[in-house]
């Protein structure tokens, strides 16, 4: 990786395009993550990831143990639900979601005074596992992508038919400004972060592991390298801090040199790519075969008086946890997850979900979208920052004239991901990833029709 | 949190960068101002007084214009002043003013608003106009006084005040006032091409020969742009790329008949064009390579217009023409998106 020092000339490996945005880290990044208390009821939806929701096992006025499963999965594209906390299963009802529509959601009523600590599990021998009893295992914890994309990451342990996964590529850059849960995670959880890339490892046959931490970190690089020690088979290399290099097609890029084909899976280049703080859950979780009932969750912003990273069980109303890290009157909207590519919500009565990785608080005045719109210029502002090398511009110009079938055949419109570095660079304020979701909606509708 | 809390729900991203459109704007006239001060420093009062009527002059007339079709005015956001700024500063500081006035009224109506105002003109503006006071009043476009007259700053140029559709006062008399013998009123340029002489490079740097600015002073203010990121830095290089290369070869073939590369990118309105008029965003291609194309074609053009053609400048009709093709070079260039074999090219 580091040949002749080639590191102490050119600095650590970079992302070539994408933008440096203000990382309003120095918030929470160096407050030990927290544990918040019980809420008086909790709200556990039944789809808290990518694929088929999870079917219900428990039914109204059943008690539950923290640490249970309450719901099991429907199919191999689909995860188990562990109640949170005990209690009572009060009742199986909708429940508002981030997106804004309802869906099936186990209501528990903790215990006044019930416990934090999870009694419920019984320890497994990992090392004598086969792979698919290894993918098997992690369906059972309900583990799914903790990076924000919730998707199952026992699906991805799975090496499709005919691939063969030579590395493991661990993702610890969290490039989204605000956040520090993986930098929490990574700076006091090392160990298991290590243990879950080596059950990875394991499960995909990968002789080796890469894990990838952006050199705004120092302390979780340092934390890292101290746990795994002399260890061979995982490499831990600082990446220079840029946004959006946390995205998985762009750290591969940045630090084996591989591009995702377009449509394509890591898997198509040789690499299965893991979130740090998915890996330190499978870690944790795995050995003792528990299920993921918490996460940790960045709560920061302008506009709140305690920010911090707490520990969240799954299914505390967004409510709750707003009340207890506290909120100035200067709050003026509510973003679940990091700045760039988090969704503003339009109701504090959903719950928190295991996706969730930041709650932002945003102040009046600092927010997106007040600005006069301008007329593109064709500075090639946002040409110049695209990370996937598309063509914002024209997508744009494109956009304006509802020539949404063209957008998608000829300049490449699906594989934009929305990391927003269009827009944030407009120089005409121009909102390009607005424009760009509703063409790949109105294309999607499209299809759907004809 | 409690009660009725309003909030605003807003789509991602939920930050934006520093830059706006009027701000890019109002540095690229930050950078103009050296130069606008140099001219009016060395020509005097008439250059002083042709850069502010053709910056009001733009400015006015498109604010009337926006008036008049019941739109909200768009000269805040500072490009009419540059376009004025531009145009006076690629006129003889002798031009009459009323030309002036033509010249900002062609600029801005059919150069600018016809097409739908900022973003939607093909042709930088600047040059529609400096384009058609070239073909309508040839004589007085070409016509350049010497500069670092001693009473420049309390005497106008005679033509200045021309009356407008008359012919102006014949310029001799004051010529032979304040010039030294065997001034023509030729530039650099016109008498390297019709009369093989060459002027010394060393005051062309500074931009103290006649009808030239100052090289140096251009391209520093054009740093100051790109380093506040303001400007794309690869349009201009390869303009100049592209103009010394050519130049260049010509030089290597014909010595005696062409000038060195150096001399080629420092006469003329090449770099002023390169610097401020080629990089104009509105009229050039977005895609990387595209930019890389458009700027080697027209120093290509420029110095096969200078050498090949009946003029001596050729940087304005250059610039013109990669304008028109730049929609056609950004079609044929598209990027090579992430992990696609290869860019494709739309149909």
């Amino acid at each position: 990786m580091n040949f002749f020092g080639a590191e102490r000339f050119f600095g650590p490996k970079r992302l070539w395009r994408g933008i440096h945005v203000p990382e309003h880290k120095e918030q929470t990044a160096h407050l030990p993550i927290r544990r918040l208390p019980f809420p008086p009821l909790l709200i556990v939806p039944l789809s808290q990831h990518a694929g088929k929701p999870a079917k219900a096992i428990v039914h109204e006025g059943q008690e539950v143990v923290r640490g249970e499963p309450i719901a099991e999965a429907d199919g191999f594209m689909s995860v188990p639900m562990h109640a949170p906390a005990t209690g009572r299963v009060e009742r199986i009802a909708p429940a508002p979601s981030a997106k804004g529509e309802l869906t099936p959601a186990i209501y528990i009523r903790p215990y006044p005074g019930a416990s934090q600590e999870v009694l419920y599990g019984a320890e497994q021998n990992i090392d004598q596992m086969t792979p698919a009893q290894v993918v098997a295992a992690v369906q059972a914890t309900g583990v799914v992508g903790l990076g924000g994309a919730a998707f199952p990451t026992h699906v991805k342990l799975k090496v499709p038919e005919g691939k063969k996964i030579d590395t493991v590529v661990v993702n610890g850059c969290e490039c989204e400004p605000y956040l520090t849960t993986d930098h929490r995670v990574m700076v006091e959880y090392p160990r298991q972060v290590l243990h879950g890339a080596r059950i990875a490892m394991r499960a995909v046959g990968a002789e080796r592991a890469v894990v990838g931490v952006e050199d705004n970190k120092p302390d979780a690089l340092a934390a890292l390298r101290a746990a795994n020690g002399d260890r061979p088979g995982i490499l831990i290399e600082a990446v220079a801090a840029k946004y959006p290099q946390g995205a998985e097609k762009m750290l591969v890029k940045v630090l084996l040199g591989r591009e995702i084909p377009a449509g394509g899976l890591p898997a198509d280049v040789g690499l299965a790519v893991f979130n740090v703080a998915t890996l330190a859950q499978i870690g944790e979780l795995l050995p003792d075969r528990q299920g993921l009932i918490e996460r940790v969750v960045t709560i920061a912003g302008p506009a709140v008086s305690k920010p911090g990273n707490y520990l969240i069980p799954l299914g505390t109303p967004l409510r709750w946890a707003l009340e207890q890290a506290g909120c100035t009157d200067q709050a003026v909207s509510v973003v679940l997850g990091g700045p760039m590519m988090g969704a503003a919500v339009g109701s504090f009565d959903i719950p928190l979900t295991k996706g969730v990785t930041g709650v932002l608080v945003l102040a009046k005045g600092g927010a997106y979208g007040e600005a006069q719109v301008f007329p593109c210029i064709h500075c090639a502002a946002c040409v110049n920052v695209c990370p996937l090398q598309l063509d914002p511009s024209h997508l744009g110009l494109l956009a304006r004239k509802d020539r949404y079938e063209e957008m998608e055949t000829v300049y490449h419109l699906n594989d934009c991901f929305e990391c927003g570095c269009c827009s944030y660079v407009c120089p005409a304020h121009i909102p390009l990833v607005q424009y760009f979701r509703v063409a790949k909606q109105m294309n999607r509708e499209r299809k759907a029709r004809s | 949190m409690s009660g009725t809390t309003i909030i605003e729900v807003r789509t991602s991203p939920h930050l934006h960068g520093p830059m706006t459109v009027e701000t890019i704007m109002r540095h690229v006239i930050y950078a103009l101002l050296p130069i606008a001060a140099f001219f009016s420093w060395h020509f005097g009062l008439s250059a002083a007084l042709l850069l502010a009527v053709t910056t009001a002059g733009c400015v006015l007339a498109e604010h009337t214009a926006c008036r008049l079709s019941g739109k909200r005015s768009t000269v805040n956001d500072y490009s009419a002043a540059i376009t004025g700024l531009l145009l006076g500063l690629t006129l003889p500081p002798g031009l009459p003013l009323w030309m002036a006035v033509v010249g900002c009224l062609v600029a801005i109506l059919p150069g600018k608003l016809l097409f739908g105002g900022l973003g939607s003109n093909v042709f930088n503006p600047a040059l529609v106009g400096r384009a058609f006071l070239q073909a309508a009043f040839p004589v007085a476009v070409t016509n350049y006084t010497p500069g670092l007259a001693a009473n420049r700053f309390v005497e106008f140029i005679p033509s200045t005040w021309a009356v407008p559709l008359m012919k102006p006062a014949p310029l001799n008399d004051w010529l032979a006032k304040v010039a030294v013998d065997g001034f023509t009123g030729a530039t650099p340029l016109a008498m390297q091409k019709f009369d093989h002489i060459y002027s010394e490079l060393g005051p062309l740097l500074w931009g103290l020969g006649p009808g030239s600015l100052p090289g140096c002073l251009i391209l520093l203010c054009g740093a100051y742009l790109v380093v506040r990121g303001m400007m794309d830095w690869r349009i201009t290089a390869s303009m100049i790329a592209g103009a010394a290369a050519t130049g260049g070869i010509f030089h290597l073939v014909n010595p005696a008949l062409y000038p060195d590369p150096v001399w080629v990118v420092f006469t003329g309105g090449l770099l002023l064009g390169a610097t401020f008029m080629a990089t104009d965003p509105v009229a050039s291609p977005v895609t990387p390579r595209g930019m890389w194309i458009y700027g080697l074609l027209m120093g290509v053009l420029t110095v096969l217009i200078r050498n090949l053609g009946g003029l001596p400048e050729g940087v304005m009709y250059a610039i013109l023409f990669g304008n028109a093709l730049s929609p056609l070079i950004d079609r044929l260039t598209p990027p090579r998106p992430y992990g696609a074999r290869k860019a494709q090219v739309p149909q």
